[in-house]
């Protein structure tokens, strides 16, 4: 009788101790994004545009009249109202960008800590502790891997840790190129949580050999994209239930109300950007995703056409995988049909995205099909 | 801030919807046209084939899906389907009339994806002929009043109006864009590439369904078991079963010949998930046809099928051959062979019969035939108290083959198909011991001399076998090229960008030249904001802004415009208001 490759157990128990250690600093961040919102309520609601416009005059000032070459360019909102882009180029300096200042009507907050500067640090605070939990977390993952000589994605623990990675990864990504999105880190490390705090609970499985049906390249090509989707098509997500919120708030605060929607608390939504920077941030976040989501798919059906000799069987991981193809497919037509943009388009993302989640949770822990792996 | 500054309305004039229309997607018609039958018809028509329709079967395809995956599909297995419907007598029938154990085949589900494929056709086709015309003729010519576009940029220039907009003609160029200089203007357009990719995306979505019809009409699939060291012709005699397709039957069986030498299994055999499958390995040999001359050696394994001619086979299952030797009484060998057992559990506790047919005459001396049933346990326990003789690690650490036997008529003589893995005990009498049945465990090696002078059986060893699925499919190759090309499409419909762009300069009566841009692109593009600036920037080294005295408004066109003065087409609208103001529109009039 031959014994399968073995498992090198101090590894896999390093593993468990790293992602444990990382569920405690991702903790810790979110106290500290708690604390930055807390205090960012106490300072002043600063009105962004109002502080670029000072720069940007400023920056006029000091190019003073070397500055030959300078664009406004007006922008005529959905809502109506307009906002405005200003370029300006130094002469002598070839066309170098000074400045691009932008003015709005419907402007994007100031973002979680206001302007206070306890809140700032505590967000700071935050994000360093979430680029430390990181690193702990992406240890656990390669010390797995490499306990058993594997992609560390062979079952359900395994691809929520991977797919918790991959959603905290995009948010810091995004933040080292200088966008502002620190106000994304409280609901992405509380996402990332809770993904983990139920990876380790009800879905645990000991580091081990795959059953053979997984020993397949298409095992790293197709799982690790569908765990990249999977992060993004959360943030995406995130930005629409933000929408549907800051909407709901704009629209109270035209109406004369002064509260956000539910009784939350005005001084948050001011803090966060503006409703339509979240519909698109949603709209493009998802708009990418489609295409790696299709694929995602393709590569699963030609894997099963190589495991079990059809490559569609309607399998409940497959009909779900359609499902939300459908709906996703069907939220982008809604943004191309006259009528159907802003809010319904909104509530059909959310649908798409519980789709997702069924397909990711739900088939296989209620339904039974092919895509039953070790453990779970 | 105050509204009041900027009023730029949505869409434009209504003489330049040409310009808004950025899509070749259908416009929304209201109500029926005309009267009578044909009106009726071409109304229902442009609604099956508008946006609005397919975004509500769209929703319905994915709707439709769900039942699918919670109630067990004939199609997958129909042995859960028939559990299904045992425990759930009341409401099986209604579901079997709504046809909820073939979902998927099911006329409701098909009637919505036939319609949405009517419907793509419905629109597919008129917007690809649209858009070869689009491509055909120049960017649609700049709007009357640019300033009221939703992204302009304005202002006033020393330099010649003509060459002002000879220089954005040329920078537009430079930029890759369609541009055309007609009329005192420049009319240009860029991400053609997006409608192409819009187009082809749609378009491949037919490929794939063209390669699910194939599939469906041509495929076969046939079932084949073999132990170590057998070997068959691919042909419906020599299978263990087959369904086909109207294209694909026992005759068009592609023609080869399959052997298994030998099988390798590994399991886990620690840890909480001792006893998982690790490897299974059959390595097999054959040859293409007829030619024998051609033998090959091969290895197929769960992700790795054998292709040989027109069919793919696969590894789809594995157990226990155990190998035994009968005698009869007079020890002559009535029975010498392996007998696949099939599994029962993850551990693979097997159950499977020997039927000797041919035993000759038994101790009474009448004709007389035997049978043995039994289990085989590739790891059996030391004691079956309690459990039962159940193996406990589907591994062959310790195997056993466990006995009955029987004797009298197996009903093989009858011509009846007969279940080679079931034993009919009807005409059939169980051996005694002492009143008890007999019964035997055996090692491999080990004898077991039977009551009553019946003879004796030896447990000789045991060998593996390996089910295969035998799969002619073909139309996979059209599945996946229009797989492929869907994802081409897609990114080019997502991540490209259509715009245009319209740059108009005008020498003005008083001396001096108006330059006016504006750009058009669909809402979710903020970049055509960013695009015109670096283009404006660019200009200015042909058309340098000059200081206005009265700088206090800045372009805002919804001053009421001068009633359009001038009709003559592509003659601009005097500009009203100054522009070329270093402050953004709506700046100065913050609070
Ligand atoms: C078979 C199911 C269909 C699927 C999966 C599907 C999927 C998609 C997707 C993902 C997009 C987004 C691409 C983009 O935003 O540019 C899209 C766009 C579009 N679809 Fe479909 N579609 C289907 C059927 C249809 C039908 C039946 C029509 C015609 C009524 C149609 C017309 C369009 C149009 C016009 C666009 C582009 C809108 C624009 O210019 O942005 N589609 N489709």
């Amino acid at each position: 009788m031959q014994l399968a490759a073995a498992v090198d157990p101090q590894l896999a128990d390093l593993s468990n101790k790293l992602i444990y250690s990382a569920m405690v600093v991702y903790t810790l961040a979110m106290f500290a994004h708690m604390i930055e919102w807390t205090f960012g309520s106490k300072g002043a609601v600063a009105v962004r545009s109002k502080e670029q416009s000072g720069t940007l005059a400023e920056t006029v000032a000091t190019a003073g009249k070397k500055a030959t070459k300078q664009v406004t360019v007006t922008v005529a909102r959905s809502g109506g109202g307009t906002a405005t882009l200003t370029r300006t180029a130094v002469a002598g300096e070839g066309t170098t960008v000074v400045t691009t200042g932008r003015g709005t009507d419907e402007e994007d907050g100031p973002g979680a800590a206001g302007t206070n500067e306890k809140a700032d640090l505590a967000g700071r605070i935050a994000v360093s502790l979430t680029v430390l939990g990181l690193l702990l977390h992406g240890g656990g993952i390669v010390t797995r891997g490499l306990s058993v000589s594997r992609w560390p994605w062979g079952n359900m623990y395994e691809f929520s840790c991977a797919f918790a990675f991959a959603m905290i990864a995009a948010y810091l990504v995004l933040l080292a190129a200088k966008k502002k999105v620190r106000w994304l880190g409280l609901p992405v490390v509380l996402a990332a949580l809770l993904t983990l705090g139920i990876a380790t609970t009800v879905l645990y499985t000991d580091s081990e050999q795959l059953v053979p049906a997984l020993h397949s390249p298409w095992l790293a090509i197709h799982v690790s994209t569908a765990i990249f989707c999977g992060g993004a098509f959360y943030a995406a997500f995130i930005a629409t239930l933000l929408y549907l919120g800051k909407d709901s708030f704009e629209k109270r605060i035209a109406a004369g109300l002064t509260t956000g929607p539910l009784g939350t608390s005005a001084s948050i939504w001011r803090r966060l950007p503006a409703a339509s920077t979240f519909d698109k941030l949603s709209y493009r976040i998802n708009a990418l995703v489609f295409p790696l989501w299709t694929f995602t798919i393709i590569a699963g059906a030609i894997w099963a056409e190589a495991a079990w000799g059809k490559y569609w069987e309607w399998d409940p991981k497959e009909t779900w995988s359609f499902i939300t193809w459908v709906a996703y497919a069907c939220y982008l037509h809604a943004r191309a049909t006259a009528g159907w943009k802003g809010r319904k388009a909104a509530y059909l993302a959310l649908a798409a995205f519980a789709c997702w989640l069924f397909n990711y949770y739900g088939v296989n822990i209620f339904v039974t099909g092919k895509h039953s792996y070790a453990g779970i | 801030m105050s509204k009041t500054t900027t009023e730029t309305e949505l869409p434009p004039a209504p003489d330049d919807t040409a310009a808004e229309r950025l899509s070749t997607a259908p416009v929304e018609s209201d109500g029926p046209v005309g009267i009578g039958m044909f009106g009726w018809a071409r109304w229902m028509w442009r609604q099956l084939t508008s946006m609005r329709v397919a975004l509500i079967l769209l929703f319905l395809l994915s709707l439709a899906a769900i039942p699918g995956s919670l109630i067990p599909q004939n199609g997958q297995n129909q042995f859960k389907v028939q559990t299904w419907k045992a425990q759930h007598t009341t409401v099986a029938p209604i579901y079997e009339k709504l046809q909820l154990f073939d979902v998927y085949s099911s006329v409701w589900f098909s009637a919505i994806y036939i319609l949405l494929f009517i419907s793509l056709a419905g629109c597919i086709v008129p917007r690809t002929w649209q858009f070869v015309g689009v491509l055909r003729s120049q960017p649609p010519a700049a709007p009357r009043n640019l300033t009221r576009m939703p992204v302009h940029a304005a202002w006033r220039t020393s330099a010649d109006a003509d060459a002002v907009n000879a220089a954005a003609h040329g920078l537009l160029r430079k930029r890759g864009f369609r541009a055309n200089l007609s009329g005192g203007a420049v009319a240009a357009e860029k991400g053609y590439l997006r409608e192409v990719g819009n187009l082809l995306f749609h378009l491949s979505l037919f490929a794939l369904l063209g390669g699910f019809a194939w599939a469906s009409l041509a495929s076969g699939t046939g079932g084949k078991l073999m132990v170590e060291g057998e070997g068959y012709s691919n042909t419906i005699t020599q299978l263990d079963d087959f369904t086909g397709t109207r294209f694909y039957n026992n005759q068009d069986l592609d023609p080869f010949y399959l052997k298994l030498d030998d099988f390798t299994s590994k399991f886990q055999n620690k840890g909480d998930q001792i006893g998982a499958a690790r490897q299974f390995t059959a390595n097999v040999e054959y040859y293409a046809g007829s030619d024998e001359t051609k033998l090959k050696k091969g290895t197929i394994e769960v992700n790795h099928p054998l292709e040989i001619g027109g069919s793919k086979v696969y590894l789809i299952g594995h157990g226990y051959a155990p190998v035994v030797t009968v005698r009869n009484g007079k020890g002559d060998v009535v029975y010498s062979g392996a007998v696949p057992f099939l599994p029962q559990d993850g551990n693979l506790t097997s159950t499977g019969v020997v039927k000797v047919s041919d035993y000759g005459t038994g101790p009474d001396g009448t004709k007389t035939q035997m049978g043995f049933s039994g289990f085989f346990l590739p790891t059996a326990p030391l004691s079956f108290e309690g459990t039962g003789p159940v193996s406990l690690f589907p591994g062959d650490a310790a195997p056993e083959l466990v006995l009955n036997a029987f004797a009298g008529d197996l009903g093989t003589d009858s011509g009846l198909p007969q279940n080679v893995y079931q034993l009919n005990t009807r005409k059939l009498t169980q051996l005694t011991q002492d009143g008890q049945p007999a019964k035997a465990r055996l090692k491999p090696g080990q004898g077991w001399t039977l009551p009553d002078g019946y003879g004796s059986v030896t447990f000789e060893g045991y060998k593996q076998w390996a089910s295969f699925n035998v799969s002619h499919r073909p139309g996979n190759a059209i599945a996946l090229t229009g797989a492929v090309l869907a994802i081409l499409g897609l990114i080019g419909s997502l991540f490209i960008q259509r715009r245009r762009i319209w740059v108009r300069a005008v020498a003005l009566p008083g001396g001096g030249t108006q330059v006016e841009l504006a750009g058009l692109a669909r809402s979710e593009s903020a970049k055509i904001a960013e695009e015109l600036a670096e283009l404006a920037v660019d200009l200015q080294d042909d058309a340098p802004a000059v200081e206005d005295e009265d700088d206090t408004a800045p372009e805002a066109p919804d001053a009421p415009e001068a009633p359009d003065a001038s009709e003559e087409t592509g003659a601009p609208t005097a500009p009203k208001t100054s522009s070329g103001s270093a402050v953004p529109a709506d700046q100065n009039s913050k609070e």
